[in-house]
């Protein structure tokens, strides 16, 4: 009995019906290091898994590819994640790959705190170094992705806040190779050309692979370097990538950031008309109190009672007349005593008694004689009596 | 006039007030004071009403203006 033959065709055919229907293969999770790696043109990646002892063909179709947080390169240790199947032209099997990791993720823990710590020895988070946010920014320029919710939400609160912001987007990617380099291309070109007063870079959340391109170092100088102040809004509130570090301010979502860089248009017409209300209240408050200050000063004595000091100087005028008056009065009176005794004493030894009992005065031309010896014959003399005076000769 | 601001015209009006309320103050001085003190408190109550004037027109020039938002 002769065996009949199969085809080669028919022989791949059942190989590949044999691994398709393997539950295990469908699946797989392959580690190890890729070589022969070959962008093609069509946008496929085709390259050979390899460890020490074996290697696998593999192929990745570009619908997959966007999905790559990193560039795969030959001698990159690497866990790849796909299906088994055969390629009947050349009977070979190979891994179809959807996704694909570094290997190793502690490795980019390890690559972040190194340039976590050589950035801060540095001082790109100095707290010195970081500008204020403006207030009252006029252009917001956005780094982020044209497609996808953050600049979606951005422009949500944005404009909800301030219906006349104006929003400049640079659309980059946020994740993928090269990344980095667009993401910091676009902060040099806003500085470069004054696009925006502040800047929001941002993406949304995602694997720490997805987040990578905000941990790299060219995006942190740029954003050191910026002139305009920079909002970073990196994945989710925990996250915590070096651009959030180095930014002058951290959002924990976009749409924060886009609070952040947006004051509420109605908060701020609230604030200025408080104000308005407490400038008015001050001067009117201002002007009640000098009023009041130059309404007590010319209430003072002084200037409501001008004539006062004068009425004063009046009354001491009075006074001073008064007791003048009552000294000369005194004076008067005190002189009228002293004449009466003087009068009384001299009443006692008043000559007068003497001639009553008729004694005469004798007076030669006015004057008393007291002796005989002032007298000479033929002189005149007055006799004076009490009653009256007599004229007489000197005979002898 | 001398221009001078209301404040220190205002201080010297109340220090004139001190001098002429004390007693020892002979009445020429007095006299040459109060003269004094009249003339600046028509300078301060000048002042005064210019300012008051002032507010009144900001305020409701600024009252005119305002047009209410109409969100």
């Amino acid at each position: 009995m002769e065996i009949e033959p199969i085809t080669v065709e028919e022989l791949n055919k059942y190989i590949k019906t044999k691994i398709d229907g393997d539950e295990f293969l469908n699946n797989v999770y392959v580690r190890g290091e890729i070589s022969n790696f070959k962008l093609h043109y069509t946008g496929h990646m085709y390259f050979t898994l390899k460890d020490e002892k074996s290697l696998v063909k593999c192929i990745m179709f570009k619908s997959y590819t966007p999905y790559l947080s990193f560039m795969p390169k030959d001698g990159m240790k690497v866990c790849i994640l796909g299906s088994v199947s055969v390629f009947e032209r050349d009977g070979v099997y190979q891994i179809y790959a959807k996704g694909m990791k570094q290997d190793g993720i502690g490795s980019l823990y390890e690559e972040y705190e190194k340039l976590k710590a050589k950035l801060e020895k540095e001082g790109l988070f100095d707290e010195t170094h970081k500008k204020q946010v403006p207030r009252f920014s006029k252009t917001i320029g956005v780094l982020t992705s044209s497609t996808g919710a953050v600049i979606r939400d951005i422009i949500n609160v944005s404009t909800r806040r301030n219906p006349n912001v104006h929003i400049r987007l640079i659309p980059v990617p946020v994740q993928g190779p090269g990344a980095e380099i667009k993401i910091a291309e676009a902060i040099e070109k806003m500085n470069r050309e004054k696009l925006a007063d502040v800047i929001i870079v941002g993406r949304g959340g995602g694997s720490i692979e997805d987040l990578w391109p905000f941990n790299e170092e060219i995006v942190a100088r740029a954003i050191y370097n910026s002139k305009l102040p920079i909002i970073s809004a990196v994945g989710h509130e925990t996250d915590f990538t070096i651009a959030d570090f180095v930014a002058d301010l951290r959002a924990p979502t976009p749409s924060a950031a886009a609070e952040l860089a947006v004051p509420n248009i109605e908060d701020v017409k609230y604030t200025i008309s408080q104000y308005e209300n407490k400038y008015k209240v001050a001067l009117k408050r201002k002007h009640e109190l000098m009023k009041m200050r130059f309404e007590k000063c010319m209430s003072r004595r002084a200037f409501k009672e001008p004539m006062q000091k004068i009425n004063e100087q009046y009354i001491n005028i009075d006074m001073y007349t008064k007791s003048l008056n009552n000294s000369i009065l005194n004076k008067i009176n005190n002189s009228k005593m002293k004449f009466n005794n003087v009068i009384t004493k001299i009443d006692a030894l008043s000559p007068m008694k003497t001639m009553a009992r008729g004694y005469a005065i004798t007076e030669k031309d006015g004057k008393i004689i007291k002796k005989a010896a002032d007298l000479e014959v033929g002189d005149e003399i007055t006799l004076k009596y009490i009653d009256g005076e007599a004229r007489a000769k000197i005979q002898s | 006039m001398e221009e001078i601001n209301f404040e220190k015209s205002m201080e010297k009006l109340e220090k004139i007030a001190e001098e002429l309320e004390r007693d020892d103050l002979s009445l020429d001085d007095s006299v040459k004071l109060f003269e004094e003190g009249m003339e600046l408190s028509k300078k301060c109550n000048e002042s005064l009403q210019k300012a008051e004037k002032k507010i009144t027109v900001i305020i409701d020039e600024q009252e005119k203006n305002f047009i209410p938002s109409e969100e």
